[in-house]
């Protein structure tokens, strides 16, 4: 009988070794895909056994704060002043995980960033918890919540993105509606469940979306500052002339490309780049996108920082496109930011800062300091040039271009004593696009001279104004009131 | 019995009196090793238990040094009792128990820790179980000691054989069969007798007697197994008749399956009856057959029955189940208890053992896994396999087929055991509910298991005991001029 109880033995180490070989899997070769698994709350459980850091604002003001509790998870993630900064925080949410700069910095601000390592290994030492490291905006309080105000007074759908432009440092960013983070941070379950299904239900109007880097609308005119340069830098000037007619044919094509109204752009044949872009004449950035070919129009944008793959500001931004451009007909579309050409509000605002700056287009950013627990910095955003999109030169050629074109703008709310360059766009989309309400787009600078804020003001579906809406009219206001707060508050 | 503790592989207890006379020559009883390694199994499990304790930030006090040294004291009255009535018990074995028990009862603690407070859907409150499972781990010592003192030979067993079998597969199957105000179903399983306030297992008992009755069966009937019947594929396959057992063995893994839905006991059941067959008649074609039965069956349940087809499911793919009733939701929370654990584990006290559903008892390892990672998972299976191979060692050492039989299957059903819960609990093989041996809160599990630990160390004293008095050499004829000894022939 030893015999097969030897063979038995055998088979039991086999047995053992059967099981070693899938712990070493499930434990070892394997672990992450089932530690990363969403449903696996442990990490982030442990991430609220641990008192995770705050995001301030530029002037220190804290925007996300934490909270000690005596239930199960230490620590509740606390909001002030929650939907006006709850694109920028985004939420922390026990079921439902994170969104915005939460997630962005999120191993910063739950301490196991490799940054925190030595102060993680002191508080080992020492027999302190752990904490995390606090994030610092380059948010303005002020400038925030004005446009925030703007946006939600009259209740539109859209976004604020302002900029300065020097340094790339984004000064507001909004999107309407928002959201309270706090109902999502609660840890009552049952409190983050109905939040949820109330904050995805249809009629929210997607609240939980960032419009201001995640949503991407027709540029609709605001793209004629892109097909200026673009012209500038093929060897045109402002004095350049175009066609003036009310209405042309799209080359080889039957279908029209009208003025807004079907308007002459001038009472000649032909009129001057400053006049077209003033106006907002089609017809003439037709032409000029017809001239300056595709190629180029492209390369431009893409100075401009169009189809930016990976960009982050620690947040990522959807790419802006000018879209597939088959032939001349969607080229001259494409010339008046319509056709496929789709852009997020973010990178309007850096066309507008870019401009401003003299043609460098500097990296947007959102955080300006990284500090420790004990307030220390870690790190510092400095500001990035990402490339000369344009000579300083025709810089400010497009820059004078632009003042016409805020002196030929309607709308409320001019600045008093300050001089502002700025293009309008109202936006068609939609299958009909003569039925929808179109977007209303206002990209501005200021002081026009020496331009300390460029912001760029997405009103979507005409606001209060429906079918006749403009960008002049509803975005424009929104706009001048962001820049006021912040010129004002200097 | 009383004036020799000793008990002899051969002849009756008691014709060894000789070892006391000449202590030179005496074999080592390795009772001070066993004495030393469960001290060092105590130290462990106090340290388990203070690490316990202040990563749940709870005050260390004297109090944890006492609980230590009242669970040393309770092995050492389990050390003293092997030191009585089984002296040359394997020294290993005791230890080994010793420490996965200690292991389980601070973990079991630790569980309550986390589940503390938690209000149940029928508006229950968790009850602490660690205090209850402590009570149950000194019965089981009882009867640990109480089978050494009153079982002196193992062979005793073997006279009782039909008796054992026909009382064991009563247990076994009793729950099956009994209506549900007795015989409860929970968890899905009914295997389960409630008899006032107490909750027995009996199918855990009934392991054992149901092992008693095959090895004393196939050891009376050993011949008619070897005889060969048609040679088929290389094999000796067995003659028709001779299929009865491993057949009745068959009906009854599949009757568990059907009447109790305890998929993990009968594919336990089934696999220690092919073992004792196999050791047996040492024949291959009997395991053949028999994985052919058990699958042919398996594969028949699988598509007649939804809480196996349930089951086998949740193996495939548990996430994409996670959110099914009875569906993935409890093994993916163990992978994700075991894969965040990781290398090196939470740490005890440290992981989220409140986020798998039944963590103290079928899902303990998982629990283990993951505060004490991959290094403390696989220091426990190393654990479990000192003390199967350590039993199969005994198994091999003793002399009589009896304890041979009895023995290997002991130490398998111990190690198949472990393979079918914990190679449940990281998806090696669809989840069945079984417990851990030593480990899962149960008094059930338990208290069988002490008793099978009792068998298995009487069977090894037997092995390791001095065969026969050493008289003195140089008094012994020469081989030579011996006569020739007519041996009786084997059984």
């Amino acid at each position: 009988m030893n015999t097969p109880l030897r063979r038995v033995g055998m088979a039991m180490m086999v047995m053992i070794l059967l099981l070693l070989g899938n712990a070493t899997w499930v434990q070892v070769i394997n672990a992450d895909e089932w530690r990363k698994n969403a449903y696996n709350k442990r990490v982030l459980l442990d991430e609220y056994a641990r008192k995770r850091g705050l995001i301030t604002v530029a002037d220190g003001t804290v925007i996300a704060d934490v909270k000690e509790t005596t239930d199960r998870l230490r620590f509740l993630r606390t909001y002030n002043n929650g939907p006006v900064y709850a694109p920028v925080t985004g939420y922390l949410s026990v079921t439902y995980g994170t969104s915005g700069m939460e997630r962005a910095e999120n191993d910063l601000l739950n301490g196991s960033d490799d940054r925190l390592l030595a102060r993680r290994i002191s508080a080992l030492i020492t027999g302190r918890d752990p904490v995390g490291g606090n994030v610092q905006l380059t948010l303005d309080s002020k400038v925030q919540q004005v446009a925030y105000d703007q946006l939600t007074a009259k209740g539109f759908t859209g976004s604020v993105v302002a900029i300065k432009p020097e340094t790339g440092e984004i000064l507001a960013m909004v999107s309407t509606p928002s959201y309270d983070p706090n109902a999502l941070a609660s840890h009552d379950v049952k409190a983050q469940a109905e939040a949820w299904t109330q904050l995805t239900s249809k009629d929210a109007n997607d609240p939980l979306v960032n419009r201001a880097t995640q949503a991407l609308y027709p540029a609709g005119s605001t793209l004629k500052v892109v097909v200026a340069a673009a012209a500038l830098a093929d060897g045109k000037n402002k004095d350049s002339q175009y066609t003036a007619k009310g209405t042309v044919k799209l080359p080889n094509t039957q279908t029209d490309l009208p003025n807004f109204n079907g308007t002459p752009c001038g009472p000649g044949e032909t009129v001057s780049m400053e006049t077209a872009l003033a106006k907002s004449c089609n017809t003439a950035f037709g032409e000029m996108a017809g001239q300056v070919g595709a190629s180029k129009l492209r390369r431009q944008a893409e100075k401009f920082g169009f189809n930016d793959q990976d960009l982050r500001i620690p947040l990522a931004v959807e790419p802006s496109t000018l879209g597939a451009i088959p032939d001349d007909a969607a080229l001259w579309q494409t010339g008046i930011g319509q056709r496929d050409v789709l852009i997020t509000p973010l990178e309007n605002a850096v066309v507008a800062a870019t401009i401003a700056n003299g043609g460098k287009r500097m990296h947007p950013y959102l955080v300006s300091k990284l500090l420790g627990p004990d307030l220390k910095s870690i790190g510092d955003t400095e500001p990035d040039e990402v490339e000369t999109a344009m000579s300083s030169a025709n810089a400010a050629a497009l820059r004078d271009m632009m003042i016409q074109s805020e002196i030929n703008t309607g709308g409320e709310g001019r600045l008093q004593n300050v001089q502002v360059a700025s293009k309008t766009g109202t936006a068609e989309h939609g299958a009909k696009p003569l039925e929808n309400k179109p977007h209303a787009w206002y990209i501005a600078f200021a002081p026009a001279q020496k331009p300390e804020i460029a912001i760029a003001v997405i009103v979507e579906d005409g606001g209060d104004r429906g079918l006749g809406a403009t960008g002049g009219k509803v975005a424009a206001p929104i706009g001048r009131a962001v820049m006021n707060a912040y010129l004002a508050g200097r | 019995m009383k004036g020799s503790p000793v008990p002899t592989g051969e002849g009756s207890p008691g014709a060894s009196v000789a070892t006391s006379t000449s202590p030179g020559l005496r074999a080592p009883t390795r009772r001070g090793t066993e004495l030393v390694m469960l001290s060092f199994a105590a130290g462990l499990v106090t340290l388990a238990l203070i690490l316990v304790e202040l990563n749940q930030e709870r005050s260390l006090s004297l109090r944890i040094l006492y609980l230590g040294l009242a669970y040393l004291g309770l092995f050492a009255c389990a050390h003293l009792a092997v030191r009585r009535w089984a002296p040359y018990a394997d020294p290993a074995i005791l230890p080994c128990v010793a420490l996965l028990n200690g292991l389980g009862l601070v973990v079991i603690h630790r569980i309550d820790l986390a589940m503390e407070g938690t209000v149940f859907l029928d508006g229950s409150v968790w009850d602490p179980v660690a205090f209850k499972q402590v009570i149950w781990t000194a019965i089981g010592l009882l009867l640990f000691a109480a089978t050494l003192k009153f079982l002196p030979d193992h062979r005793m067993l073997a006279r009782f054989g039909y008796t054992f079998g026909l009382v064991g597969l009563v247990a076994l199957l009793l729950p099956g069969v009994l209506p549900g105000f007795i015989a409860p179903t929970i968890n899905g399983a009914k295997i389960w007798l409630r008899i006032g306030p107490l909750s027995i297992q009996p199918g855990e008992f009934a392991k054992i007697l149901l092992m008693v009755f095959f090895a004393a069966f196939l050891v009376s009937k050993r011949d008619l197994f070897t005889v060969a019947g048609r040679r088929f594929l290389g094999m000796d396959l067995p003659r028709a008749r001779d299929l009865g057992p491993l057949f009745a063995a068959w009906g009854v893994t599949v009757a568990v399956m059907v009447l109790q839905k305890d998929l993990g006991s009968s594919l336990l059941f089934f696999g220690i009856v092919l073992v004792l067959l196999y050791i047996a008649t040492e024949r291959a074609a009997w395991v053949v057959l028999g994985l052919g039965l058990f699958s042919g069956g398996a594969v028949i349940a699988w598509k007649l029955f939804t809480h196996v087809q349930q089951r086998v499911s949740n193996w495939q793919d548990p996430i994409a189940r996670y959110e099914v009733i009875g569906g993935g939701y409890q093994i993916s929370q163990s992978l994700f208890g075991l894969a965040t654990g990781g290398i090196g584990g939470a740490g005890l006290g440290a992981g989220r053992p409140e986020m798998i559903p039944e963590a103290n008892t079928d899902f303990i390892t998982a629990v283990i896994g993951e505060e004490l990672g991959f290094v403390g998972f696989a220091a426990l299976l190393l654990i479990y396999m000192v003390f199967a191979l350590r039993g199969l060692r005994s198994a091999i050492a003793v002399r009589d087929s009896f304890g041979k039989l009895l023995g290997g299957g002991l130490a398998f059903a111990v190690c198949f055991q472990v393979f079918i819960v914990v190679g449940g609990v990281t998806k090696l093989i669809p989840m069945t509910g079984i417990t851990a041996p030593f480990l899962s809160y149960g008094g059930s599990s338990l208290l069988a298991n002490y008793i099978l630990v009792a068998l298995l160390l009487r069977i090894s004293a037997a092995a390791r005991s001095p065969q026969r008095a050493p008289k003195p050499k140089p008094q012994q004829p020469a081989i030579a001029d011996q006569h020739t000894v007519m041996v009786e022939r084997p059984k």
